[in-house]
This record gives structure tokens, C-alpha cells and sequence, in this order.
């Protein structure tokens, strides 16, 4: 009893930080991206408007790395404070990917450094946008290594099991394991679109809000059509994910549609309820299409959850976070098509509110279809640490001080989220664009305004 | 030269590498409060933040590489190390967050904040205190290894002279570096009211510094007499490492060549470091793991070194470049341009 309290305990602090460092660390991926394409516009334009977009994302940005530096930190060595049995088994095949995911961190930090410190100081601009760009290799690099580390768990490869200790390791093998390509697919295209679903939504707030300028206008243009573009390459990315799960983790996929008995041109199942008897209420079926989804085709047979003994299968709530998360993708690709629609036929007023609401939505709900996604992918590998290899329950720690480091870190995540958000507020509070673009670039913004009116 | 040696040499020039560059940053930020305190922060804050802020974020990178690489190439470690090091190593993460993100609210946010600065400073002598404690514990006699796991002696730890004597040692050595280092830059800077004052801190940190070391050597000799007896067979290491001390105290207290007194200081931790270093060995946590027991499979060992070199390929040149731009430009350090985002 005491020891499944531990991992009880253990699974949730993990969980916990997991789900706060995601928050920062897709920031983290995204935001230099757009940046470094904005910044670059605003270069071949010869527009300080896009200079300027630049310039103020990276200031917010600054803040929200600094969370994301620490607390994946926290992650880091939670990783052996809290699952020490799982390190000392696991260390022996996934110290490469780790290894490689600092030093692209290390590249990232010292960029960002100087990239903070460089504005203005070279004569020409093109060279301090050059040094935005190992920014977003690294960050983009970091994103991949940990996720191939990920991706070994679920499907782990690359070395014999004998008496409780890898031979024959082939790190390579390990970190190229069949989940990798579309777990670091689908990751990084969803990091770049929450980045840009999230300024995106931003700019659409402060139109609405505060009627906004021409700055908002382009910065609401620039990030609604990279939303877009980053919108389908998740969906691509998702799909493949589907095919991928029913080839080599059906009983995710199997728990993660309530689908039961294995059969052919099986039903896509969405939301609904499960009674006592596992049968599915209120759902909305859509025949054949988990077939198609899986494999490619309206009649193939698609694995159903029977086929998997029960002490093995994960939780079927997680049907929910799936559906969620799917659903979320859906509307950021509908709203920024619209959008792009509105714009394109000019007829219609692209800034209709109810258009500008919805884009505004769209931030805060990319960032929960990141969390959702997760949750479902890391609980629907139940009760599994090391998928087939090593329950999560023999991975964790016997110490007797779990409960109270859980309190611990819920009381620093509280701190810096409030602390975060404070910051921002003082950052960009009674500082508007308007003004720092008079204060910046007088000529520039003199001239528009002449033109303006 | 097998693996485990290149491994763990590799790990203790990490270490090493992040002694210098933590030290400065946590004494600089404990410095900025004191100086905030006594109302001289006028003088020296200015000239801190232009350090720091380019660099705050890398600093934290060096611990995070040396640990990552310590259970890559020891993952017997992680199961040691681990479960004995949850409380104070979940106390050290605590720190080091509220530090690196105070410092960023504190910096591009609410500026001047006082009690953003006080964190910033506490946390900068708290946190060696909590990461020493994995120094210690490696001497043996504080962890116990049961049939329901392994477990922290709390109270030998807390009742010990020699890991009370680490903890004093690395609070000293963490304010005499930063201090030594931030004369250097002052003189750079030329800067003579700030110099006066690290001037005057490097001074009179340096003899708790080295009666610190002595101190601990002298504790050692009760907790791991093994050790002990190792050390003295290298000597000449300690030797050469107090000559540099020597050199670089004698510097500044002439008031000449910064520059050279802070490469005493480097050399004078290179050589107490390295020493302690080899002499701790074959063990890296006694009695359970040893370099050889320990050590990860000679495939991903190949597959860590190779990776090793290639990172230092990209990250060297990429850290010249940060000091290029940051440390020894002469117009940057005196302040002269205002480069922020």
C-alpha cells in the first residue's frame, strides 16, 4: 500500500512539472521562429512595423525562457531523483539523446544571450538576424533529442534485456526508434503553431480591445497565415501519428477511441460516454473512419482493446484528452482559413469581431490541446515506463519524502506562474507599440501617419 | 586511456567549468544586494547587470551538462545518488528556479525591485550550500543502503564537522572568486569607484577562503582517511594550488594586472580541484559505486565521447564569440552603448 502511494505520489509530481514546463517549453520552440520570419520581413521591407513585432515578442519571450530554463532544469534531475531505478537500467541507452539535447540547449542560450544584447549594433541588420537563427536551431534541436527519449519509452529498441541490465546497446538504434519520426513531427509542428495561434491570438485581443493599429494589423496577418501553414503540417503530422500508434502501440490508439473488439472498417468514435458496461452512450460515430485513420483504408481491421491483457491497459479516459485534442486542431486550421478567406475577398471585413473572438480564443486553446496531447500520450502508454520492459511502478523512488517535494514544487510552479505573469503585465503595460515605434523610428512613423491620413 | 577515465575527466572539467562561472554569477548577485543594503549599489550594480545579463542563462547550462553527463557515463549513479539526494537535490532545483527566473523578472521586468534582488542574492549562497551536500555524501558514511532502498543519514550529515566544513568552503571560495572576477572587470571597465569596492571584498575574502581549505582537509582526514592519505600523496598539486593563491592575493593587493590575478584564481581552483578530484578516485560514491563498476557500456561510452568532441567543436567557437562581444569589448564593458532589446 505504502509503496503504490510512492508511485502514486511520484507519477504526480513528474505530471506536474511535466505539464508546467510543456507550457514554456512549446513557447520556447515556437516563439523564435516567428520571430526570426518576422524580423527577416521587416529587413527585405524595410518596415520597422515587423522590426519592431520582432523586437517585442522577443522581450516577453526573454521571460517566459527564463521559466522554461529552470524548470527544465527541475525535469531534468527529477528524472533521476524521482525514478532512480529507471536511470540506472534506462541511462545505459538514452544518455546520447540527453546528452545532445544540452548541448542544442547550451547553443540556444548563448545565441539568445547575444541576440538579446545585439540589437542595433551591427551595421547591417541582416547580421544580427543571422543570429536568430542557431536560436531556433537549438530550440528546435532540444525539442528533438528529448523527444526521441520519449519516443524510446514508448517504443523502446536497441539493446538485449539480461538479468536486469542492457547488452548490446546500439545508442543510434535507440534514439531512431520507430515512434520517433512522427512523435518529433508532430511535436514540432504543434510547438510552431501554438506559437503562432498564441500571438496571433494576442493581436486579435488587442484589436477588439483597443481598436489597435496598423502594427497589430500585420502582426495579426503575419501570424494568423503561419498558423495556418503550421495548422496542416499538425494535421499531417497527427495522421501519421494515428498510423503509426495501430502499427506499434494499438492498445493507445484502441483505448483512445473505445474501440473494443478488433474488427474490420471499424468506427471512428467521438466523445460520448461509457456506461458500466463499457459500452459507448452518446457518441457520435463516424462509420469507418477509424480504419481509414489507421490504416489508410475505409475496411481495414483495426486492433481493439480486448486483444490486451488488463493488467496492461491504460486508462480509457484518455479518450477524452484525444478527442479534445483533435477537436482543438480542427478549429485552429478552421479559424485561420477563415481569416484568410475574409482577407483575401474583399467584400468582407476581415476584422469582424466575431472573426477577431475566435482567433482570440485560439491562443489559450492551442496551448491546452498541447497538454491534452500529452496527457494522452503519456498516460495511454499505462501502466508502462518502458513500454513491454518496466512498469512505472518498479521505476520509482523509495524515498519517503515524495508528498512533501510534491508540495514543494506545487508551491514554485504557483510562484513563478504568478511571477511570469506579473512581469509580463509590467512589460507591456502602459508601453504600447504606438508609442515605442514614435520613440524609435520618429521619420517612419511621422510618414504614416501623414499617409494614414 | 579506457572510457571511464575520459568520462569522468570530462565530467570534472564540466564541474569545474561551472565552479568559475557559478561562483561569479551567485557571489555577484549576493554582492549587488550587500551593495544595495549599504546604499554603494550605485557604484557597482550598473556594471554587475552588463556581466551578467548575457550570460546568466549559460551558466545554468554547465551544471545541467555535468550532471546529464554524469549519468549518461555512470547511470549507477542515478540510482545511488538519486534516492539519497531527493530532499536536498529537489532543494537545490528550488533555488536554482527561483533564481534564474527572479533574475529575468527582476531584469527585464520590475526594475530595482529589492526583494527580486534579495532572492537573487540569498539563493546565491544557499545553493552551493545545497549542491556541496553531493560532495560530501561521495566520502561514504552518509547513505545506507537497505532491502526497501537507499536511504540519506540525515543526522550524520547535519552533526558532521566535514560537511559543515564543505558547506563554509563553498560559501567563501563562491564570494572570493566573484569578487576576484569583478575587480578584473571593474578594471576593464575603468571604473575606479567600483573597483575600489570588489577591491576591497576580494581582499578580505580571500583568507576565509584559504583557511577554509584547510579546514576541510583537516575534516577529511576524520571522514575518509583513505581519501586523506591519497591527497597528501599528491601534494604538489595542492602545492602548486596554493602559489596561485598566493600570486593572485599578491596582485590585487598591488593594485596591478587584474587580468593576470584572476588567472591565478583559476589556476589556484584547477589545480585544489583536480586534486581532489583524483584522489577521490576509484571511488565516485563509496563504498557502492566505483569508476569502473559504474560505468555505462562501452557503445554508448564510444558514442558519448564522440558526441562530446562535436558539441565542443560548436560550442567552443560559440563562447569566444559571447566573450568577444561581451567580455572583452572594451566599449560594451565601460557601458558605453545601451544594446537591450
Amino acid at each position: 500500500m505504502f509503496d503504490f502511494d510512492n508511485v502514486a505520489v511520484s507519477q504526480s509530481l513528474t505530471a506536474m512539472t511535466l505539464l508546467f514546463h510543456a507550457i514554456f517549453a512549446t513557447i520556447g520552440v515556437g516563439v523564435p521562429v516567428l520571430v526570426s520570419v518576422a524580423e527577416f520581413i521587416g529587413i527585405r521591407k524595410k518596415d520597422p512595423h515587423y522590426t519592431l513585432l520582432a523586437r517585442r515578442w522577443t522581450r516577453g519571450y526573454t521571460i517566459t525562457v527564463a521559466v522554461g530554463v529552470v524548470t527544465g532544469t527541475a525535469i531534468g534531475l527529477q528524472l533521476s531523483l524521482i525514478w532512480p531505478s529507471f536511470m540506472q537500467i534506462a541511462g545505459n541507452v538514452i544518455a546520447l539523446p540527453l546528452f545532445m539535447e544540452t548541448f542544442a540547449f547550451f547553443f540556444e542560450a548563448i545565441f539568445l544571450g547575444i541576440y538579446l544584447y545585439t540589437w542595433d549594433r551591427f551595421k547591417n541588420p541582416i547580421h544580427h538576424w543571422l543570429l536568430s537563427i542557431p536560436v531556433v536551431i537549438g530550440g528546435t534541436m532540444s525539442a528533438f533529442f528529448i523527444t526521441t527519449v520519449n519516443s524510446f519509452m514508448n517504443t523502446p529498441q536497441g539493446f538485449d534485456l539480461e538479468g536486469g541490465r542492457f547488452t548490446a546497446v546500439d545508442p543510434i538504434a535507440a534514439m531512431f526508434n520507430p515512434a520517433t519520426p512522427t512523435k518529433v513531427f508532430h511535436v514540432v509542428s504543434s510547438s510552431y503553431l501554438t506559437a503562432a495561434a498564441i500571438l496571433a491570438g494576442i493581436a486579435a485581443f488587442i484589436i477588439l480591445v483597443k481598436k489597435g493599429s496598423a502594427y497589430h494589423k500585420k502582426a495579426l496577418k503575419l501570424t494568423v497565415s503561419m498558423m495556418f501553414i503550421f495548422a496542416i503540417l499538425t494535421a499531417l503530422a497527427g495522421d501519421l501519428s494515428a498510423k503509426f500508434l495501430a502499427e506499434h502501440q494499438p492498445e493507445k490508439l484502441a483505448a483512445g477511441e473505445w474501440h473494443f473488439d478488433t474488427e474490420e472498417g471499424a468506427d471512428l468514435v467521438v466523445f460520448g460516454r461509457l456506461n458500466e458496461n463499457n459500452e459507448v452512450e452518446n457518441a457520435i460515430r463516424i462509420p469507418n473512419a477509424l480504419s481509414f485513420l489507421a490504416h489508410g483504408d475505409f475496411q481495414a481491421e483495426v486492433e481493439g482493446l480486448n486483444e490486451t491483457p488488463e493488467e496492461e491497459l491504460p486508462p480509457l479516459w484518455i479518450h477524452y484528452m484525444f478527442d479534445l485534442m483533435v477537436t482543438i486542431g480542427f478549429y485552429l486550421l478552421g479559424i485561420s482559413l477563415l481569416f484568410l478567406v475574409f482577407w483575401k475577398v474583399k467584400k468582407w471585413n476581415t476584422y469582424h469581431p466575431l472573426l477577431l473572438w475566435g482567433i482570440a480564443l485560439a491562443g489559450p486553446l492551442s496551448m491546452l490541446a498541447v497538454e491534452f496531447g500529452w496527457i494522452f500520450a503519456e498516460v495511454g502508454r499505462q501502466p508502462w515506463i518502458l513500454r513491454g520492459f518496466m512498469t512505472v511502478a518498479e521505476g520509482a523512488t523509495t524515498s519517503p519524502y515524495v508528498t512533501q517535494m510534491f508540495v514543494l514544487f506545487a508551491v514554485l510552479y504557483l510562484v513563478l506562474a504568478l511571477g511570469c505573469i506579473l512581469t509580463l503585465r509590467k512589460i507591456f503595460k502602459g508601453r504600447p507599440a504606438e508609442l515605442e515605434m514614435e520613440r524609435r523610428y520618429p521619420q517612419v512613423a511621422a510618414a504614416r501617419e501623414e499617409a494614414d491620413e | 586511456m579506457n572510457y571511464e577515465l575520459i568520462g569522468i575527466s570530462v565530467l570534472w572539467l564540466f564541474l569545474y567549468g561551472y565552479l568559475i562561472v557559478a561562483s561569479v554569477d551567485f557571489g555577484a548577485g549576493f554582492f549587488a544586494y550587500y551593495a544595495r543594503l549599504t546604499k554603494q549599489d550605485h557604484v557597482i550594480n550598473k556594471l554587475i547587470s552588463r556581466y551578467l545579463s548575457p550570460v546568466w542563462e549559460v551558466t545554468n547550462v554547465f551544471f545541467v551538462f555535468f550532471f546529464v553527463g554524469l549519468i549518461g557515463f555512470f547511470p549507477d549513479m542515478a540510482y545511488y545518488f538519486g534516492q539519497a539526494m531527493l530532499v536536498p537535490g529537489s532543494i537545490a532545483i528550488v533555488l536554482l528556479a527561483i533564481r534564474g527566473s527572479f533574475y529575468a523578472f527582476e531584469n527585464y521586468g520590475s526594475k530595482n525591485n529589492s526583494f527580486y534582488m534579495f532572492l537573487y542574492g540569498a539563493t546565491g549562497l544557499l545553493i552551493p550550500a545545497a549542491l556541496s551536500t553531493g560532495l560530501t555524501i561521495s566520502e561514504g558514511g552518509y547513505i545506507e543502503e537497505t532491502a526497501d532502498g537507499v536511504h540519506l543519514l540525515v543526522g550524520e550529515l547535519l552533526t558532521s564537522p566535514y560537511s559543515w566544513s564543505v558547506v563554509f568552503l563553498a560559501i567563501v571560495s563562491v564570494l572570493y572568486i566573484s569578487s576576484m572576477f569583478l575587480s578584473y572587470y571593474a578594471h576593464r571597465a575603468d571604473d575606479q569607484p567600483a573597483l575600489n569596492l570588489v577591491r576591497r571584498y576580494a581582499l578580505f575574502w580571500s583568507s576565509p577562503a584559504i583557511i577554509a581549505s584547510l579546514t576541510t582537509f583537516i575534516a577529511l582526514s576524520q571522514q575518509n582517511e583513505e581519501h586523506f592519505n591519497k591527497a597528501l600523496d599528491l601534494w604538489w598539486v595542492f602545492g602548486l594550488s596554493v602559489a596561485a593563491f598566493m600570486l593572485a592575493v599578491f596582485l590585487v593587493y598591488r593594485g596591478k594586472h587584474y587580468g593576470w590575478a584572476f588567472i591565478a584564481v583559476m589556476v589556484q581552483f584547477f589545480f585544489a580541484f583536480f586534486g581532489y578530484g583524483a584522489s577521490h578516485l576509484p571511488y565516485l560514491l563509496k563504498p557502492f559505486v566505483t569508476l569502473t563498476s559504474g560505468v555505462t557500456n562501452d557503445a554508448m561510452a564510444v558514442a558519448l565521447v564522440i558526441v562530446f568532441i562535436a558539441g565542443l567543436l560548436l560550442l567552443i567557437p560559440s563562447l569566444i564569440l559571447l566573450m568577444r562581444l561581451f567580455l572583452f569589448d572594451a566599449e560594451y564593458v565601460k557601458g558605453k552603448n545601451r544594446y537591450r532589446v
